[in-house]
C-alpha cells in the first residue's frame, strides 16, 4: 500500500475536517483565478485596443481617460461634439470646399472624423467615412479584412459595415437593415435603415463590436441635422518626419500642443493615454486583489495546520502503531506531509475548475455588459501554472509543524497510552 | 534465535534520578520455540518487548534477534529490521480504524518495503477464519475479529519472532483459548518463535515454558506480603 494510500485514508477518517479545510482552499484558489483571468481579460482587451490605425484622437475639451474609452473601446459615454469645420481644418484643400489647406493639414497624414451616440440594440454606432477601414500599413499594426461584402462608399449615405462579433451576436448578414436608435434602449428609433454592405473578419479589437455607418447617411438622419453639423471626435494619423517613416508620432507632439493651446479641443495620445490608465489603475487594483487573493490562500494553509496539527494529538497512538510495525520517523513524516499536499491540491484543483467553470457560463453575460470578451482559459492561464507547486510547497508549509510532530512521536509512550 | 545480554532499562523520573525498569542478565529463546511470560503489573513486560522489538533502546547490554544485534542497530535500520523480522500483537489490537481488514494486513507490507501480496493478506485472513471479513473495517467487527486481524497482520512479513503483549486480556473468556490456539498454530505453522505475555495462569499452563518476569528481571522489587 503507498503512503499516498495511506494519507488518503487518513482524510477520509476526518471527513468533516477535511472537506471543511478543502473547501477553504478551493475558495481561495478560486479567487487567486477569478482575479488572474480578470487581470488578463483587461489587460488582452486593452492592449487589443493599441492596435489602432491612428495615433491621435482630437475631442471636445473634457477628459482624456473619458475620450480614450469612448473613441477606442466604444465603452464610456460619448464626450460633447466638435464643430464639422473644426473637423475641416484638419484636411487639405483638396478635401475642402473654400479651397485652402485646414490650419492642422500639414501636420496631418489622414483625419477620419467620427460621429457617436446612437446604438444598434446594444450595440455602439459609429459614423465616420470608408477611410476608417482603408490598410494604412506599418507601422499601425491593424488591418481590416471583410469576412462578407466590402467596405461602404462615401457617396452610399445609407449602407453600413459591422463588426465580427457584433454581426455574431444580433446575427447580421449582409442586406440586413439595420434601424438605429438614440441610446442604448428606448431611445427614439430612426425610421431610415442602413443596410449592411459588408461584415469585417474578427480582428480581437473593439472595432468587433461596432456597427459603423457612412456618417453622411448619420448626418441626414431624422432630429440629426441640426443647425450646424457635428462630429464627435477626429482620428489622426499624424505626418510622418520624412527619413522617418517608422516614427508614428512624428509631428505629433507639436500638433498636440497647438491644439491644446486652443479653446475649442483637446488633442489625446491613445496609447499614452491607454497605458498611463493602466500603470495608474488598472495594474495596482489588481495587484491589490490578487494580494487579497493569495491572503486567503495563506489563511487556507494555515487552516489546513491548524487541522493537521489539532488532529496529531489523536492521531499519536495512530502513529504509534505504524511505528511499532516497522514504519520509521521518516515514514510517518512523509505521510503526514502528502496528506497535507493531497488537502492543498485536491482542494486547490477543485477551486480551480469551479473558478473556470463559472468563468465559463458567465462569459457570455461579462461580454454582453462590458464588451470585454472573456474566454474559459485567458492568456493569463500561464500564471496559473505557478498554482501547482505553488501549493505543494505551501503544504509542505503548512504540513511541516504537523509532520514534525509526527516525526517526534515516542513510541513506547503513546502506544502504551489509552486509544 | 532470541538472546538478550545483560539488558539494563530505566526510565528518568521527576526529582531527577533514574527508576529501574529491566535488569536481566539473560533471556533466550530458540527458534520456533513458545515461550509465555509472566509477571505482575508494573514489572516490566510491555518495556521488556518494547526493547526486543527495538521500539526502545536498553540503557545497555545487547538485544540480538537472527544473529543481528538489534540495539546497536541505528534507527532507521532497526524499524525496517523490526517490520520484516518481528510481528507484534497489541493487547488493545491497535487496527487502524480507516482501513479495511485486508488493508490493516497489508500495511505492514509496506513499512517493510515488500511489494503488496494481496493473495497472501487474504489467505492469512481466511487462515485465522476471517475470509468473509476482507473489507470490513474495524468498526464492523466483533472484538474477537479485531485481535484476528492483529493475528494475521503479525505475520504478513514472515517474521522469525512474534511478540504478543496480552493478547487476550481484552477479549471475553468464550474468545479467549480461540486466540491463543490461533497464535499457537499459525507460529507453529510458519516456524515463527514466539513470546507471549499474559498474567491469566490458564494461558500460562498451556505452555511447556513459563518464565516469570519477576524471577527473571533484577530491577523487579519482590512484593511484601504480609
Amino acid at each position: 500500500m503507498s503512503l499516498w494510500k495511506i494519507a488518503w485514508r487518513s482524510i477520509q477518517q476526518r471527513v468533516l475536517a477535511s472537506t471543511l479545510t478543502g473547501i477553504s482552499m478551493a475558495l481561495g484558489v478560486m479567487l487567486v483565478v477569478v482575479v488572474l483571468t480578470a487581470y488578463a481579460v483587461i489587460k488582452q482587451n486593452f492592449n487589443s485596443g493599441r492596435a489602432l490605425p491612428y495615433n491621435m484622437i482630437i475631442g471636445a475639451k473634457g477628459g482624456d481617460l473619458q475620450m480614450v474609452l469612448n473613441t477606442v473601446y466604444y465603452l464610456d459615454k460619448p464626450v460633447e461634439n466638435l464643430p464639422y469645420t473644426y473637423y475641416e481644418e484638419f484636411l487639405p484643400k483638396s478635401q475642402r470646399k473654400d479651397g485652402r489647406d485646414g490650419e492642422f493639414s500639414d501636420s496631418v497624414e489622414a483625419a477620419i472624423p467620427v460621429c457617436m451616440g446612437d446604438y444598434y440594440r446594444n450595440f455602439r454606432v459609429i459614423g465616420t467615412t470608408p477611410q476608417f477601414f482603408e490598410d494604412v500599413g506599418p507601422p499601425y499594426k491593424i488591418h481590416y479584412a471583410f469576412s462578407a461584402g466590402e467596405n461602404f462608399h462615401q457617396d452610399h449615405y445609407f449602407d453600413a459595415v459591422v463588426g465580427a462579433f457584433a454581426a455574431q451576436q444580433a446575427e447580421i448578414h449582409v442586406g440586413s437593415k439595420l434601424k438605429i436608435s438614440h441610446g442604448v434602449e428606448g431611445g427614439h428609433i430612426h425610421d431610415q435603415p442602413f443596410t449592411v454592405v459588408g461584415v469585417l473578419a474578427p480582428t480581437g479589437t473593439p472595432v468587433d463590436r461596432g456597427v459603423f455607418i457612412n456618417m453622411e447617411g448619420d448626418f441626414r438622419l431624422d432630429g440629426h441635422v441640426g443647425s450646424r453639423k457635428e462630429v464627435t471626435c477626429v482620428l489622426v494619423r499624424t505626418a510622418r518626419i520624412p527619413g522617418m517613416e517608422n516614427l508614428p508620432e512624428g509631428s505629433a507632439e507639436e500638433l498636440r500642443s497647438l491644439i491644446n493651446k486652443g479653446t475649442v479641443a483637446r488633442a489625446v495620445m491613445p496609447i499614452s493615454e491607454i497605458t498611463r490608465f493602466f500603470n495608474r489603475f488598472v495594474d495596482p487594483l489588481l495587484m491589490l486583489f490578487l494580494f487579497l487573493a493569495v491572503l486567503i490562500v495563506i489563511v487556507s494553509g494555515i487552516g489546513i495546520l491548524v487541522s493537521i496539527y489539532n488532529s496529531m494529538s489523536e492521531r499519536k497512538h495512530e502513529i504509534a502503531v505504524m511505528r511499532a510495525l516497522g514504519a520509521g520517523r521518516s515514514t510517518v513524516m512523509r505521510i503526514v506531509l502528502f496528506e497535507s499536499i493531497l488537502l492543498s491540491l485536491g482542494g486547490g484543483l477543485l477551486g480551480w475548475f469551479t473558478a473556470h467553470s463559472l468563468i465559463a457560463i458567465a462569459s457570455p453575460w461579462i461580454t454582453s455588459q462590458t464588451g470585454l470578451f472573456v474566454q474559459i482559459l485567458q492568456s493569463g492561464a500561464i500564471y496559473e501554472l505557478i498554482l501547482v507547486p505553488g501549493l505543494i510547497l505551501l503544504a509542505a508549509l503548512v504540513g511541516f509543524l504537523p509532520a514534525l510532530a509526527a516525526y517526534r512521536t515516542d513510541v513506547a509512550k503513546a502506544l502504551t497510552a489509552t486509544p | 534465535m532470541l538472546q538478550l545480554a545483560d539488558v539494563k532499562k530505566s526510565f528518568a523520573e521527576p526529582g531527577g534520578g533514574r527508576l529501574p525498569i529491566l535488569d536481566l542478565p539473560s533471556f533466550r529463546v530458540a527458534a520456533g520455540e513458545q515461550v509465555v511470560l509472566m509477571g505482575r503489573s508494573g514489572c516490566g513486560k510491555t518495556t521488556l518487548l518494547h526493547v526486543i522489538a527495538g521500539i526502545s533502546r536498553p540503557d545497555s547490554g545487547s538485544v540480538t534477534i537472527d544473529g543481528v544485534n538489534v540495539s546497536s542497530l541505528p534507527e532507521a535500520t532497526r524499524d525496517r529490521f523490526r517490520a520484516s523480522k518481528i510481528g507484534y500483537v497489541f493487547q488493545t489490537f491497535n487496527l487502524l480504524p480507516g482501513f479495511s481488514a485486508l488493508e490493516n494486513v497489508l500495511l505492514g507490507m509496506s513499512f517493510a518495503a515488500r511489494p503488496p501480496e494481496p493473495d497472501r493478506a487474504a489467505h492469512l485472513l481466511e487462515r485465522v477464519g476471517l475470509k468473509h471479513r476482507l473489507k470490513h473495517r474495524p468498526s464492523m467487527m466483533s472484538v474477537g475479529e479485531q485481535q484476528r486481524v492483529a493475528v494475521a497482520r503479525s505475520l504478513i512479513n514472515k517474521p522469525v519472532l512474534l511478540l504478543a503483549d496480552e493478547p487476550t486480556a481484552n477479549v471475553d473468556t468464550g474468545h479467549q483459548q480461540q486466540i491463543v490456539d490461533l497464535i499457537r498454530e499459525t507460529c507453529h505453522e510458519e516456524q515463527v518463535a514466539l513470546v507471549l505475555v499474559t498474567h491469566t495462569p490458564e494461558v500460562a499452563k498451556q505452555f511447556e515454558r513459563v518464565d516469570s518476569l519477576e524471577q527473571i528481571n533484577r530491577a523487579v522489587k519482590p512484593v511484601a506480603v504480609h
